[in-house]
């Protein structure tokens, strides 16, 4: 072993999915043509000035509350300053020793079970930038440059972790985790791919048993989380590579390529992070009405790592299954709804299995299909009183898929019953054995292998609808008969 | 009478009388804008002003301000009319929206006439920063008219509008009003919307009014004050402005700001400040000397604040999106051209001095120190506000200097709104009214009062002017 300890630490930026831009009344786009969302405002023309979104700050609001973290009873934005083609005013309306959310922490679940206990430095407010796109790829040699400033002014909230993460999986399953809670906030779109969600890391090593961080690298914007595990893993590499070979880490930013799996120092945005903050005299102090913040903590939805808890240790279900349904919120809520009138174990077998594989087939989702929660509920009631058969509990759940009916009422309609009727069941077996005189000889004289023989006959007698249990012990019971 | 020598407030009423029309107003005062021998304004708007006053004309009742022309300060967005802030980095720059302020006058009748000269982006007490042109002093067309807002306060002593607006920062409303022998009032901040003011300090900058009455100040301020929507630092202005009326002083308590009477201030200055004190008194006013011992540190606390917020409000000119453009080989060379080319050297000099000040390391010895003093001025002035209902100084310790006198020397410069910074720090409704001539040049009288004591300030200084009858009229000026 190296005896090097990695120290990660990671910071998120979340594009609210708001209405409007944080500071101007421009609609928020993604994919529109370029430059059709823009304002003098957000163009920064000489003269104009920034008014706050405030549903940007119930959700920034609804984040630090999500995370643990103290409300500030005032925030204040502050100016970034530095110029970039993607900032027209050539400074970015931040946050900075106020920010609005303050302290918090987060638990997430490791995949053996275990809990991820996650320090939470701060969440702020502040603006995107506009997008650049350079001709030609990266900078370095890129023949030109275009901005699109749809995107310059959309609200961000950027989420900083303390250094308490210990390696690149740990940092996924984190990352993941927030995700799904950020999604069950329903504050963001939070998709990687559109750049609504992205994360950066700050990684160092440090010798195992220190208690000093090391020089940090910072691993810039991946877009997806498995790119950033591979990025902090090759990271951590290289630094332990440097620092065994007597070498000292450079505190710079850096890039993975995912392609081959190398880590390159990246140009800074600025050379020294000579920012030049100081506070915003175009706004006000955010001072959130405390009983606006109660409301807001009163009325937080059940976050996915507590329900996935409450699945496991209320619920009985597995930890899988608690992971796979609350996969989205649209899922968890659908499932908690099934869950709420059937037995949760059985719900969550049919949620997760035949329901999800039978949708799959007509490209459907189980809260937009006609399965409302209340008939998967049914469906998995019927099944539990014995009145239909998993097969014909499958067929059920085809024919509700398609037509929308009530599974009893299908169950009716299409006599897919149980036989439980055990004297039913009795003229079905008999009528066999007087069909099959040798088998039922050998049945009488105690031969095992042909009970197979005949409960498998008697399910195809009843059009599968014979209960196989009651089947198997009536056909048993003519062992040693006459 | 000639039209120009009516007030804004005549004019209104003999448009409402049916005395006269908006666009013959219009013509009166474009006239004399066209003859302009003191160089006030820097982009006339004839058509667009002759269009809109047959339109004001044509209207079945007319609005408040009946369509009385006005000046508009270049440092003040107007939709397609071109908007420099005196500055090459904005030449013919049209703005695709109108300023907040400028549009509620507009709504109430004002008809604009056109933009005026000023210090580049608002920088300078001389107005003889401005990329573009000197405007002259009408007293004496050897002297400045005072800056930053030196076009319209020009504009409105030589009667080429009646009434114009100008922004202050650190008296750039006050003191060439005072030089120019008019009326000018800057409100509390947060009365009028910086909506479409080209930002120069934000946490400073202040729109008001220009007048050649105290009366028609106030009817002017009355049509600008008001929350508005896009700016969060606006505020809803408490019950309305009211017309002065007042011609005593009864019960009100001046009190006379030791620090800005002493040293600096010229002995013909203070001569005339000292008789409009005994005026007041005379009226029945209560005058005390009052001390607000900070007030002498207020020049070095806004020379750190003003150009800290003024390197980052003019980061944006880079000549990419709007404004001229110096054609370079890259990005970095094209924007260091055009700021070096397009800014003039008192705006440069601010910019690096603000740069400096917000610098890592330096921040808490400049801009936190500055921040400090001005809270600490902040409650003075609270606290003189215990005993006092208003206060009064001179607005410049000067009056006129000839031009090109003080250029070369900029702390000379800035030396003329040591007055007038004090209370822009205190974010305070102050006045400044003609009260007396020094050497034939106006002298222009101070009175501060609390946040949106500008009803108060008004009528004091109504009576004052009621009292003083000074004759805003410059020597050999022919209406």
């Amino acid at each position: 072993m190296s005896g090097f300890e990695p120290v990660i630490g990671v910071e998120i930026h979340v594009q609210l999915s708001t209405r409007t831009k944080m500071f101007c009344g421009c609609a928020l786009s993604f994919g529109d043509p370029p430059n059709t969302h823009t304002c003098p405002v957000c163009l920064a023309h000489p003269g104009v000035l920034p008014v706050v979104n405030a549903e940007a700050v119930r959700r920034a609001l609804l984040i630090g509350l999500a995370l643990g973290c103290e409300i500030a009873p005032r925030s204040i934005f502050h100016r970034k300053n530095y110029f970039y083609p993607d900032l027209p005013k050539a400074y970015q309306v931040s946050q900075f020793d106020i920010p609005i959310c303050g302290r918090g922490e987060f638990t997430a679940i490791r995949d053996d079970g275990t809990d991820l206990v996650v320090g939470i430095t701060r969440a702020h407010l502040e603006e995107d930038a506009a997008k650049l796109t350079h001709a030609g790829g990266r900078r370095a040699g890129a023949e030109g440059s275009v901005v699109d400033f749809n995107r310059g002014g959309t609200p961000l909230v950027e989420i900083v972790t303390e250094p308490d993460l210990r390696s690149a999986s740990d940092a996924g399953t984190f990352l993941r985790q927030l995700r799904q809670t950020l999604l069950f906030l329903g504050v963001s779109d939070c998709s990687m791919e559109e750049g609504s969600m992205r994360a950066d890391a700050n990684v160092s090593i440090r010798p195992v048993g220190s208690h000093a961080l090391g020089t940090k690298t910072e691993l810039k914007n991946m877009n997806s989380f498995r790119f950033l595990e591979r990025g902090i893993d090759a990271e951590i590499a290289r630094q332990t590579q440097i620092v065994a070979s007597g070498g000292r880490v450079r505190q710079e930013t850096v890039h993975y390529e995912p392609e081959t799996g190398e880590i390159t120092p990246l140009r800074s945005k600025e050379e020294s992070h000579a920012y030049r903050y100081f506070p915003e005299p175009d706004l006000v102090p955010v001072v959130p009405d405390p009983a606006w913040v109660d409301d807001l903590r009163h009325g937080l939805p059940e976050l996915p790592v507590p329900m996935r808890r409450r699945m496991v240790g209320e619920m009985g279900l597995s930890a899988e299954d608690a992971e796979v349904l609350t996969g989205s919120p649209e899922l968890a809520a659908y499932f908690m709804a099934v869950a709420g009138e059937a037995d949760p174990k059985a719900a969550a077998n049919w949620v997760r299995g035949e329901l999800r594989a039978q949708l799959r087939e007509v490209g459907e989702e189980p809260w937009e299909s006609r399965v409302t929660p209340s008939r998967m509920a049914a469906l998995v009631g019927l099944l539990a009183e014995g009145t239909v058969s998993v097969p014909a509990a499958k067929e059920v759940l085809a024919e509700v898929i398609a037509t929308g009916g009530e599974p009893a009422a299908v169950v009716e309609a299409r006599g897919l019953g149980q036989i439980s009727d055990e004297d039913a069941l009795r003229d079905v077996i008999a009528d066999l054995m007087d069909a099959n005189p040798d088998q039922a000889g050998q049945l009488r004289d105690g031969k095992e292998k042909v009970i197979g023989f005949f409960v498998g006959q008697a399910m195809k007698q009843t059009g599968g609808r014979a209960d196989p249990k009651a089947v198997q012990r009536l056909v048993r019971a003519q062992i040693g008969g006459d | 009478m000639p039209l120009r020598d009516l007030t804004a407030s005549e004019q209104v009423r003999a448009l409402a009388a049916g005395d006269t029309t908006s666009l013959e107003l219009v013509d009166a005062h474009l006239a004399a804008v066209e003859a302009d021998d003191v160089r006030a304004f820097l982009a006339v708007d004839a058509e667009g002003a002759r269009a809109r006053a047959r339109a004001i004309d044509a209207l079945p009742t007319r609005p408040p301000l009946g369509g009385v022309p006005i000046g508009i300060k270049d440092a003040l967005s107007t939709r397609d009319v071109v908007t420099t802030a005196g500055s090459r980095m904005l030449e013919g720059f049209r703005p695709v929206y109108t300023a907040t302020c400028v549009r509620r006058l507009e709504e109430a009748g004002a008809i604009v006439v056109g933009k005026t000269n000023m210090d580049e982006f608002a920088m300078g007490s001389s107005t003889e920063n401005s990329a573009y042109a000197n405007t002259l002093n009408p007293w004496d067309h050897g002297r400045v008219p005072g800056g930053s807002s030196g076009g319209s306060a020009a504009a409105v002593a030589e009667r080429q509008v009646p009434w114009s607006l100008g922004s202050d920062t650190g008296g750039s409303i006050r003191q060439p009003a005072a030089l120019c022998g008019i009326v000018g009032v800057k409100p509390t901040y947060g009365a009028v919307s910086r909506y479409g003011l080209i930002a120069f300090a934000s946490s400073l900058d202040q729109v008001g009014p220009f007048s050649r009455t105290v009366t028609d100040a106030a009817l002017l301020l009355r049509h600008m004050v008001g929350r508005d929507p896009m700016d969060s630092t606006s505020l809803d202005w408490p019950g309305a402005i009211a017309l002065p009326t007042a011609t005593d002083l009864t019960g009100l308590r001046v009190g006379v700001v030791e620090e800005l009477m002493g040293e600096g201030v010229e002995p013909g200055v203070r001569g005339a400040i000292e008789a409009s004190l005994r005026e007041m008194e005379a009226l029945g006013a209560t005058v005390v000397p009052v001390s607000l011992p900070s007030t002498p540190s207020g020049l070095a606390t806004y020379y750190v604040l003003a150009p800290a917020e003024c390197s980052a409000n003019l980061a944006r000119f880079d000549g990419i999106r709007y404004g001229p453009s110096v054609a370079a080989e890259t990005l970095l060379d094209q924007y260091e051209q055009t700021r070096g080319a397009l800014f003039g050297p008192e705006v440069k000099r601010r910019i690096m001095l603000g740069t400096f000040a917000l610098a890592s390391g330096y921040y808490d010895e400049y801009y936190g120190r500055a921040q400090r003093v001005r809270t600490l001025i902040v409650r003075e002035f609270t606290e003189a506000f215990r005993s006092v209902d208003v206060l009064a100084s001179p607005t410049s310790p000067t009056v006129a200097f000839p031009l090109g006198d003080r250029t070369a020397d900029p702390y000379a410069m800035y030396l003329a709104d040591v007055c007038t910074i004090p209370v822009s720090l205190a974010g305070l409704p102050a006045i400044s009214i003609p009260c007396g001539l020094s050497g034939g040049l106006p002298v222009g009288l101070q009175l501060a009062g609390p946040a949106f004591s500008e009803n108060r300030l008004l009528d004091a200084a109504h009576a004052v002017e009621q009292a003083l009858a000074f004759d805003t009229r410059p020597p050999g000026l022919v209406t």
